[in-house]
Protein backbone atom coordinates (compact mmCIF):
# COMPACT_ATOMS: atom_id res chain seq x y z
CA UNK A 1 0.00 0.00 0.00
CA UNK A 2 1.52 3.43 -0.63
CA UNK A 3 2.21 5.96 1.86
CA UNK A 4 0.64 9.38 0.85
CA UNK A 5 1.35 11.29 3.68
CA UNK A 6 4.06 10.97 7.19
CA UNK A 7 5.21 12.17 10.28
CA UNK A 8 8.18 11.05 12.40
CA UNK A 9 7.86 12.32 16.44
CA UNK A 10 10.72 11.80 19.38
CA UNK A 11 10.15 12.50 22.49
CA UNK A 12 11.58 11.74 25.92
CA UNK A 13 9.59 8.77 27.71
CA UNK A 14 7.51 11.22 30.30
CA UNK A 15 4.23 10.96 31.17
CA UNK A 16 3.51 14.63 30.84
CA UNK A 17 4.28 14.16 27.30
CA UNK A 18 1.31 11.33 26.92
CA UNK A 19 -1.38 14.37 26.38
CA UNK A 20 1.06 15.59 23.54
CA UNK A 21 1.29 12.42 21.88
CA UNK A 22 -2.54 11.42 21.26
CA UNK A 23 -3.27 15.26 20.61
CA UNK A 24 -0.35 15.01 18.08
CA UNK A 25 -1.39 12.05 16.46
CA UNK A 26 -4.73 13.66 16.57
CA UNK A 27 -3.89 16.52 14.52
CA UNK A 28 -2.54 14.75 11.81
CA UNK A 29 -5.36 12.17 11.47
CA UNK A 30 -7.62 15.22 11.19
CA UNK A 31 -6.57 15.63 7.47
CA UNK A 32 -8.30 12.13 6.87
CA UNK A 33 -11.92 13.83 8.18
CA UNK A 34 -12.64 11.32 11.01
CA UNK A 35 -15.43 11.93 12.99
CA UNK A 36 -15.53 12.80 16.87
CA UNK A 37 -15.97 9.19 17.49
CA UNK A 38 -13.23 7.69 15.38
CA UNK A 39 -11.01 10.22 16.54
CA UNK A 40 -11.80 9.45 20.68
CA UNK A 41 -10.88 6.04 19.64
CA UNK A 42 -7.00 6.75 17.44
CA UNK A 43 -6.53 9.00 20.87
CA UNK A 44 -7.22 6.52 23.16
CA UNK A 45 -5.33 4.09 21.28
CA UNK A 46 -2.11 6.33 21.52
CA UNK A 47 -2.64 7.06 25.11
CA UNK A 48 -2.40 3.16 25.77
CA UNK A 49 0.60 2.54 23.49
CA UNK A 50 2.65 5.73 24.62
CA UNK A 51 1.70 5.12 28.40
CA UNK A 52 2.57 1.38 28.05
CA UNK A 53 6.28 2.08 26.66
CA UNK A 54 6.57 4.83 29.85
CA UNK A 55 5.65 2.98 32.37
CA UNK A 56 7.37 -0.28 31.16
CA UNK A 57 10.06 -0.12 28.64
CA UNK A 58 11.64 2.00 30.99
CA UNK A 59 11.30 1.11 34.75
CA UNK A 60 14.57 2.56 35.78
CA UNK A 61 15.61 5.72 33.07
CA UNK A 62 13.55 8.04 30.78
CA UNK A 63 14.08 6.92 26.86
CA UNK A 64 12.99 8.01 23.98
CA UNK A 65 9.77 7.01 22.49
CA UNK A 66 9.28 7.56 18.51
CA UNK A 67 5.93 7.78 16.73
CA UNK A 68 5.83 7.04 12.85
CA UNK A 69 2.38 8.06 11.60
CA UNK A 70 1.65 6.96 7.43
CA UNK A 71 -1.55 7.75 5.79
CA UNK A 72 -2.10 4.95 3.36
CA UNK A 73 -3.56 5.25 -0.03
CA UNK A 74 -7.44 3.52 1.21
CA UNK A 75 -7.29 6.27 3.90
CA UNK A 76 -5.90 3.81 6.72
CA UNK A 77 -4.09 5.61 9.66
CA UNK A 78 -1.19 3.46 10.40
CA UNK A 79 0.18 4.45 13.79
CA UNK A 80 3.81 2.46 15.10
CA UNK A 81 4.35 3.23 18.88
CA UNK A 82 8.43 2.64 19.04
CA UNK A 83 10.64 2.25 22.40
CA UNK A 84 13.99 1.00 22.76
CA UNK A 85 13.43 -0.34 26.27
CA UNK A 86 13.43 -3.88 27.85
CA UNK A 87 11.44 -5.10 25.64
CA UNK A 88 8.42 -8.12 26.17
CA UNK A 89 8.96 -11.43 27.07
CA UNK A 90 5.99 -12.86 26.78
CA UNK A 91 3.51 -10.85 24.26
CA UNK A 92 0.92 -12.93 24.07
CA UNK A 93 0.76 -12.84 28.27
CA UNK A 94 0.93 -8.90 27.97
CA UNK A 95 -1.75 -8.96 25.87
CA UNK A 96 -4.10 -10.97 27.73
CA UNK A 97 -6.84 -8.80 30.17
CA UNK A 98 -6.04 -7.65 33.48
CA UNK A 99 -2.40 -8.87 33.17
CA UNK A 100 -0.09 -5.87 33.96
CA UNK A 101 3.50 -5.63 35.81
CA UNK A 102 2.77 -1.89 36.60
CA UNK A 103 2.15 0.18 39.17
CA UNK A 104 -1.37 0.77 40.79
CA UNK A 105 -2.02 3.32 38.15
CA UNK A 106 -2.45 0.66 35.71
CA UNK A 107 -4.98 -1.71 35.19
CA UNK A 108 -3.95 -4.61 32.51
CA UNK A 109 -6.26 -3.05 30.03
CA UNK A 110 -4.70 -1.06 27.77
CA UNK A 111 -3.79 -3.58 24.96
CA UNK A 112 -7.43 -4.93 24.99
CA UNK A 113 -8.31 -0.82 24.89
CA UNK A 114 -6.21 -0.28 21.69
CA UNK A 115 -7.84 -3.94 20.51
CA UNK A 116 -11.16 -2.75 20.71
CA UNK A 117 -10.85 0.49 19.00
CA UNK A 118 -8.55 -0.12 15.98
CA UNK A 119 -9.04 -2.50 12.88
CA UNK A 120 -5.55 -4.40 13.63
CA UNK A 121 -3.01 -3.87 16.35
CA UNK A 122 0.69 -5.97 15.77
CA UNK A 123 3.18 -6.14 18.57
CA UNK A 124 6.98 -6.72 17.82
CA UNK A 125 9.19 -6.98 20.79
CA UNK A 126 12.77 -8.33 21.77
CA UNK A 127 13.81 -8.88 25.58
CA UNK A 128 17.02 -6.14 25.38
CA UNK A 129 15.79 -4.57 22.16
CA UNK A 130 12.35 -2.96 22.46
CA UNK A 131 8.71 -2.81 21.45
CA UNK A 132 7.32 -1.84 18.35
CA UNK A 133 3.32 -1.29 18.53
CA UNK A 134 1.88 -1.25 15.32
CA UNK A 135 -1.62 0.10 14.93
CA UNK A 136 -4.17 0.55 11.59
CA UNK A 137 -7.62 1.82 11.57
CA UNK A 138 -9.08 2.74 8.20
CA UNK A 139 -11.60 6.13 8.27
CA UNK A 140 -14.36 6.11 6.28
CA UNK A 141 -15.78 9.03 3.89
CA UNK A 142 -18.34 10.82 5.49
CA UNK A 143 -19.33 11.49 1.96
CA UNK A 144 -18.37 8.39 0.35
CA UNK A 145 -22.57 7.62 0.20
CA UNK A 146 -23.02 10.56 -1.64
CA UNK B 1 -6.88 16.91 35.16
CA UNK B 2 -8.58 18.65 38.01
CA UNK B 3 -10.58 17.38 40.77
CA UNK B 4 -13.08 18.86 43.07
CA UNK B 5 -15.11 17.63 45.91
CA UNK B 6 -18.36 18.04 47.94
CA UNK B 7 -19.12 15.80 50.94
CA UNK B 8 -22.93 15.90 52.10
CA UNK B 9 -24.73 13.75 53.92
CA UNK B 10 -22.23 10.56 54.03
CA UNK B 11 -21.96 10.84 50.22
CA UNK B 12 -18.88 11.84 48.72
CA UNK B 13 -18.85 13.68 45.16
CA UNK B 14 -15.67 13.54 43.32
CA UNK B 15 -15.86 15.69 39.52
CA UNK B 16 -13.01 15.07 37.47
CA UNK B 17 -12.25 17.54 34.94
CA UNK B 18 -10.47 17.50 32.06
CA UNK B 19 -8.05 15.02 30.39
CA UNK B 20 -7.90 11.61 32.24
CA UNK B 21 -4.67 9.29 31.41
CA UNK B 22 -1.24 7.75 33.53
CA UNK B 23 0.07 11.57 34.20
CA UNK B 24 -3.06 12.30 35.72
CA UNK B 25 -3.64 9.33 37.48
CA UNK B 26 -0.10 9.49 39.19
CA UNK B 27 -1.20 12.18 40.67
CA UNK B 28 -4.72 12.01 41.91
CA UNK B 29 -4.56 8.76 43.63
CA UNK B 30 -3.20 9.99 46.82
CA UNK B 31 -5.42 13.15 47.19
CA UNK B 32 -8.52 10.55 46.72
CA UNK B 33 -7.29 7.89 48.95
CA UNK B 34 -7.12 11.29 51.44
CA UNK B 35 -10.56 12.33 50.73
CA UNK B 36 -12.10 9.37 51.51
CA UNK B 37 -10.01 8.49 54.62
CA UNK B 38 -10.75 12.22 55.70
CA UNK B 39 -15.13 12.01 55.01
CA UNK B 40 -15.50 8.17 55.62
CA UNK B 41 -18.42 8.65 53.19
CA UNK B 42 -20.72 5.63 52.99
CA UNK B 43 -21.24 6.43 48.82
CA UNK B 44 -18.80 8.23 46.69
CA UNK B 45 -19.82 9.44 43.11
CA UNK B 46 -17.66 9.45 40.42
CA UNK B 47 -19.20 12.59 38.34
CA UNK B 48 -17.26 12.44 34.75
CA UNK B 49 -19.99 15.03 33.34
CA UNK B 50 -16.45 17.70 32.29
CA UNK B 51 -13.98 14.52 31.95
CA UNK B 52 -13.91 14.99 28.38
CA UNK B 53 -11.17 12.18 27.76
CA UNK B 54 -9.77 9.24 29.87
CA UNK B 55 -7.96 5.78 28.99
CA UNK B 56 -7.09 2.25 30.98
CA UNK B 57 -5.49 4.63 33.31
CA UNK B 58 -8.86 6.35 34.46
CA UNK B 59 -10.53 2.75 34.71
CA UNK B 60 -7.56 1.81 37.24
CA UNK B 61 -8.74 5.07 39.45
CA UNK B 62 -12.24 4.20 39.01
CA UNK B 63 -11.10 0.53 40.51
CA UNK B 64 -9.24 2.09 42.96
CA UNK B 65 -12.06 4.11 44.18
CA UNK B 66 -14.13 1.24 44.40
CA UNK B 67 -11.76 -0.87 46.33
CA UNK B 68 -11.90 1.60 48.97
CA UNK B 69 -15.08 2.07 49.43
CA UNK B 70 -15.68 -1.73 49.50
CA UNK B 71 -13.22 -2.06 51.96
CA UNK B 72 -15.15 0.77 54.63
CA UNK B 73 -18.50 -0.80 53.76
CA UNK B 74 -19.23 1.74 51.54
CA UNK B 75 -20.01 2.04 47.54
CA UNK B 76 -19.28 3.86 44.70
CA UNK B 77 -20.71 4.42 41.19
CA UNK B 78 -20.10 6.65 38.42
CA UNK B 79 -22.27 9.13 36.83
CA UNK B 80 -22.86 11.02 33.69
CA UNK B 81 -19.83 9.55 31.57
CA UNK B 82 -19.28 11.69 28.57
CA UNK B 83 -19.22 9.90 25.45
CA UNK B 84 -15.33 8.96 25.43
CA UNK B 85 -15.19 8.26 28.66
CA UNK B 86 -18.22 5.22 28.20
CA UNK B 87 -16.43 3.99 25.56
CA UNK B 88 -13.69 3.11 27.39
CA UNK B 89 -15.99 1.96 30.59
CA UNK B 90 -17.90 -0.05 28.19
CA UNK B 91 -14.70 -1.63 26.54
CA UNK B 92 -13.10 -2.42 30.07
CA UNK B 93 -15.80 -4.15 31.23
CA UNK B 94 -15.99 -2.79 34.82
CA UNK B 95 -19.71 -1.98 34.42
CA UNK B 96 -20.23 -5.47 35.61
CA UNK B 97 -18.47 -4.38 38.85
CA UNK B 98 -19.32 -0.72 39.33
CA UNK B 99 -22.88 1.12 38.70
CA UNK B 100 -23.36 3.92 36.28
CA UNK B 101 -26.26 6.31 36.24
CA UNK B 102 -26.69 8.82 33.79
CA UNK B 103 -29.10 12.19 34.39
CA UNK B 104 -28.13 13.64 31.21
CA UNK B 105 -28.80 12.14 27.43
CA UNK B 106 -25.56 11.80 25.03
Amino acid sequence: MKTRNYIKLEFPAKSCNEAFARTAVGAFAAQLDPCIDELGDIKTAVSEAVTNAIVHAYPENIGTVWIKLRILDDDTLEICVKDKGRGIENVKKAMEPLFTTGGEERCGMGFTIMDSFMDSVKVISRCGKGTSVIMRRNIRSKYESK
Amino acid sequence: MKIFSAYKDGRLTLYLQGELDHHGVKNSMELIGRLIDEFMPKECVVELSKLSFMDSSGIALILKIHRLMLLRGGKAWIENADKQPLRVIDASGIDRIIGISMNKEI
